[in-house]
């Protein structure tokens, strides 16, 4: 029999119940006549406050509460992936084509085709041991994501009984269990978990391999682990979004799940049609095929908007469970950590820096690490990356969620407001990022690029930080005055800026780049400035290397060379070879 | 449900408190009869169990606890719309102020607006030519976007506005149903007077919906005064088939209207003063803004807003910027050089641009001049900050060469006519001819073959 309260009072999306009626924290509980989905956040002798997580428009006191007698959960089964869902798992293509353009309150939609039959291998026997984690059945989700079912964490027994092998629904039966207390249970393809619980894991791993992104800067400069934490700040504007679309798009994750949280309609929009478009370069299939977006826009209830950060790190984590590398892209964490200082502002709680309530920090730090590599119940490996964006305010990085977050991730990459505006995109600052993860990724770096990468890629950092030391004297008596050898290095971190880091997303061979051509990239570069250092040391003025268009050549590859066609770096190599022996002969 | 209250519990500002009220749910309108003459209205914006506050959206200044009668009206606060609300001119809460008499409404719609799903919004791709270059060429304006204009006061951004609403409506497209909604929240009498006076010469003004909410009207309906007109637009775009061009000005005045109630509500606040869920009431403004699969129609927003202190990291042009799909950025000190539109280039951006331009739309080399002008733009002003400290002579001759680009792009290519209506093809043009002013290979954003095609022609 489930807790029934009333409504005492509404204010926005906070309701109070009267009364300790015996409702517990964080149940989900459903409001007023048209049943909006509600949460238990606090609990006093006098009074039960509810967050709702629907417009409250039209709820009268003395509407009744009923409480659902478990904590806020998704429904985990297969037809998830290339869906879109609201912060709460709502399916927002169903409700679209239910009700129209506009999403209406309350609605009660499935949160997942019931009707659908899904083809179901069975992997189990009878008088099989079954623990959380094991698997039960396989099921085709889409052409590149084979769905395992598993027992739910927490639940053990002997099989009594199997379904043939066949279609069923979500629903359906597959596997009847009993379990060491002699009570029988039957499993199926969906089971629930509450949000803001992680899913239990056997251990962890250290993040010893990188998410290819195909992204030069992050994947030389700021590489990111699998099982990692990035966090990507920006001003508007600075492409915070494009950036974690190109991750999406091109990373060398199994499953992304793209949250929406709190932005725009229209970005939403374009990540399903141009994704229901693009094909994976790696499988050939759409990149819609492997994805999951979650959509709370910002005109979306701010409650649920605080609720889907965890709705997405709960799929990640279940889909980690059978053994794939997810990442999440969220975005924007900020607009997450708003809906807690808007809904602790409702609470009247006390105020800590900015109006963002003083637990920001912790409730970031258990957002971040809920990533991880691991190794799960069933022995599988799999790892969920979250990279974060944060959107400060007026672009200012000291504000209370970017500094929070600086300490809860490991790769920083701050965007960078004067290259955005020079439309130097990705517009990621190479002075101010960091990350941590290079030295655990060294070994991986040597055995499958090459054992010259670490070194260049370090080589290549030096000279732009020395660019930047040079342009500090530049700026105050100009560039004409320097000696030629710190000219060369003006000219070749050019080179680098112009021809390496920025790259091009709305190319079709620049905007994902392997790994190989990337090393490629960067020795022709470093080959480039050793042989010209070689000129300036025997005393050519570098107003003299400067007339040949070797530099341009050289910046040019990203486009002219495709990423199929690494041959063609040998005659850049003889090229820069011609113009060094041309250079000495006509002025030996 | 006709119950009356007679007499109120609190007054505090624009806020009353009701006891002893019945069935009142949130959002509810509520009817106030002062005196028994004055008619005023409000909205409940909390309750609690039999508690009502109520936000007047007039002055509170002739009530007092006793002469007050009040009824609740069992709807949210809605607007009745059909057709003849075009050309029509309301006050902030939808009631006609021109003297023509009451609209017959066709249907009344809920003015709070429900979130677009983003499944059925379908992506805005087609621009709109507004006939300046600045923006056309580097900030280009899509159907179904909200690109907010940036300003201070003192610069011509009602100028602008109101070239861009002309010449956008009288572009090529004018065959198909066009329809202006301005809604004005605390501007002066002066500015509402001069949209109006330029829409009656352009000889658009039987489009053209009004709001008007001046800077002496109640503060309280600022708030209601920009749903109103989005529920108009909204209306006529997806229910009447037509392209909507909605002007929101001043959204400064509205978030110092939502702060001064917020106070008043005795809320905590955030930043600067203004409540935690400013994001989040400026966020369900500029989304209904759009297409919608389907339907013919399109909202487009363009709000103005003044940055207090022309201080672009504010919280309201900061939070805005977030929210919209980009922002064209004025700037004073082009304004001082006297240079109409002062838009500063690189700080604006049309984030939906990039899909709605090129040989399908516009011409093939408009992404590539786009992102060299702006580029090269963004190298002037290093070359001047040198030349601030070195002085003009000592600078190497290509950065002379950026100066003199700087120089022709500010003349020749931002600044233009009042009433001047440049093409596509005119824009790009002299793009192209001020680009011809810097080296070849300076210009390193270009596709070798849109280069070789253009650059010396």
């Amino acid at each position: 029999m489930n807790i029934t309260g009333k409504i005492y009072g509404i204010n926005g999306p906070v309701i109070t119940v009267r009364g300790n009626l015996g409702f517990k924290m964080s149940e989900m509980v459903y409001v007023g006549k048209q049943r909006l989905l509600g949460e238990v956040i606090g609990l006093k002798q006098e009074e039960t406050t509810i967050q709702v997580f629907e417009e409250t428009t039209g709820l009268r006191p003395g509407e009744v509460v009923e409480g659902a007698g478990k904590a806020i959960s998704v429904t985990l089964a297969p037809g998830i992936i290339t869906n879109i869902f609201d912060g709460i798992e709502r399916p927002l293509q169903l409700i679209g084509e239910k009700n129209g353009a506009y999403i209406p309150r309350g609605v009660d939609t499935d949160l997942l085709d019931k009707k659908r039959k899904w083809d179901a291998r069975i992997t189990v026997k009878p008088k099989d041991a079954v623990t959380g984690g094991t698997v039960i059945a396989e099921v085709p989700e889409t052409p590149v994501i084979l769905h395992k079912v598993m027992v739910p964490p927490n639940t053990d027994g002997i099989v009594l009984w199997t379904a043939k092998d066949g279609g069923y629904t979500i629903e359906e039966p597959l596997v009847k269990i009993r379990r060491p207390d002699g009570s029988e249970e039957t499993l199926t393809m969906a089971q629930q978990w509450p949000i803001r619980v992680p899913r239990p894991i056997q251990k962890r791993y250290p993040a010893d391999r990188p998410l290819i992104t195909g992204q030069r800067i992050l994947d030389t400069l700021f590489p990111i682990a699998k099982g990692g934490t990035a966090a990507i700040p920006g001003g508007f504007g600075t492409g915070k979004t494009m950036t974690q679309h190109q991750i999406a798009k091109w990373s060398d994750a199994d499953i992304i799940l793209y949250i929406g949280c709190g932005e725009r309609g229209n970005e939403m929009t374009n990540v399903l049609e141009e994704f229901s478009k693009l094909t994976d370069p790696r499988s050939g299939n759409l990149l819609m095929d492997r994805t999951t977006l979650i959509a709370n826009t910002s005109n979306m209830p701010v409650a649920a908007r605080e609720a889907s950060i965890y709705t997405g790190l709960t799929l990640a984590e279940y889909y980690r469970d059978m053994g794939y590398h997810v990442a999440i892209m969220a975005d924007s964490t900020s607009r997450w950590a708003e809906a807690l200082r808007e809904l602790s502002g409702r609470l009247e709680e006390m105020p800590a820096e900015e109006g963002f309530p003083a637990y920001l920090a912790s409730r970031l730090s258990a957002f971040y690490e809920r990533a991880g590599y691991v190794e799960n119940l069933n022995g599988t490996d799999g790892s969920v990356t979250i990279i974060g964006a944060v959107s400060p305010q007026g672009g200012d990085f000291s504000e209370p969620v970017t500094q929070n977050t600086k300490r809860f991730v490991r790769c920083f990459l701050a965007l960078d407001k004067a290259l955005a505006y020079a439309r130097h995109y990705p517009a990621i600052n190479w002075l101010t990022s960091y990350t941590e993860y290079l030295l655990d990724l060294e070994n991986w770096y040597q055995a499958n690029v090459g054992a010259e990468f670490i070194p260049c890629r370090n080589e290549l950092l030096n000279i732009l930080t020395t660019e930047s030391r040079l342009n500090e004297i530049v700026k105050l008596i100009g560039s004409d005055v320097l000696p030629d050898d710190q000219k060369l290095i003006l000219e070749i971190a050019r080179v680098i800026r112009l021809g390496f880091l920025q790259q091009n997303a709305f190319h079709a061979e620049d905007t994902f780049v392997p790994m190989e051509k990337q090393l490629h990239m960067m020795k022709i570069i470093l080959y480039l400035y050793e042989k010209c250092k070689d000129l300036i040391d025997l005393g050519m003025p570098m107003a003299l290397l400067r007339e040949d268009p070797v530099f341009e050549k050289i910046i040019a590859i990203k486009y002219d060379v495709a990423n199929r066609e690494l041959h063609k770096f040998e005659t850049y190599r003889q090229m820069i070879d011609a113009f060094y022996q041309g250079l000495l002969e006509t002025n030996a | 449900m006709s119950i009356e209250y007679l007499g109120l519990s609190e007054i505090n500002g624009p806020l009353v408190v009701l006891e002893g009220v019945q069935d009142a749910f949130f959002e509810e309108v509520v009817e106030f009869v002062v005196d028994k003459n004055s008619r005023k209205k409000g909205k409940i914006i909390a309750v609690d169990e039999d508690k009502a506050v109520i936000q007047v959206f007039d002055s509170t200044d002739d009530m007092s606890l006793k002469n007050t009668h009040t009824r609740l009206s069992g709807h949210p606060m809605e607007l009745g719309l059909s057709l003849e609300i075009l050309g029509r001119t309301f006050n902030g809460l939808g009631e006609p102020i021109d003297g023509l008499g009451k609209i017959d409404p066709e249907v009344m719609r809920d003015v709070n607006g429900l979130p677009l799903n983003p499944c059925t919004r379908e992506y805005p791709r087609n621009y709109i030519r507004t006939g300046v270059s600045a923006i056309d060429g580097l900030v280009t304006l899509i159907r179904g976007q909200k690109l907010p204009i940036f300003s201070g006061n003192g610069l011509p951004h009602d100028q602008l506005a109101a070239q861009i609403v002309e010449q956008a409506s009288l572009g090529e497209e004018s065959e198909e149903e066009f329809g202006i909604v301005f809604a004005a929240m605390g501007v002066k009498y002066d500015v509402a007077e001069f949209f109006r006076r330029r829409f009656e010469e352009s000889g658009v003004s039987s489009h053209v919906t009004m709001f008007l909410n001046l800077s002496n009207d109640p503060v309280a309906e600022r708030l209601i005064t920009p749903k109103m007109a989005l529920t108009a637009a909204e209306y006529l775009a997806f229910e009447k088939n037509m392209h909507i061009l909605v002007i929101l000005t001043d959204m400064t005045s509205y978030a110092e209207a939502m702060r001064e109630i917020s106070a008043s509500k005795g809320e905590i606040p955030s930043r600067k003063g203004y409540p935690g869920y400013l994001y989040s009431e400026l966020a369900t403004l500029y989304e209904r803004a759009g297409i919608v699969q389907g339907r013919e129609g399109s909202v487009t927003q363009i709000p103005i807003l003044t940055m207090p202190n022309d201080d672009i990291t504010h919280p309201i042009p900061d939070l805005t910027g977030y929210i919209t799909e980009g922002q064209i950025v004025l700037e004073r000190s082009l304004h001082q050089k006297n240079i109409y539109p002062p838009i500063n280039v690189l700080p604006s951006l049309s984030r939906l641009m990039k899909d709605g331009i090129g040989a399908e739309y516009t011409r093939e080399d408009h992404q590539d001049v786009a992102n060299q002008l702006f580029s090269s733009y963004a190298r002037v002003g290093e070359a001047r900050d040198l030349a601030s400290v070195i002085g003009e002579d000592e600078l190497s001759g290509t950065d002379k060469k950026y100066l003199e680009f700087g120089t022709g792009f500010e003349q020749q290519f931002v600044a233009q006519g009042m009433n001047e209506n440049r093409t596509i093809e005119e824009t790009l043009d002299i793009g192209w001819r001020l680009l011809q002013i810097l080296p070849r290979e300076e210009l390193d954003r270009i596709d070798t073959r849109i280069l070789e095609k253009y650059y010396d022609r």
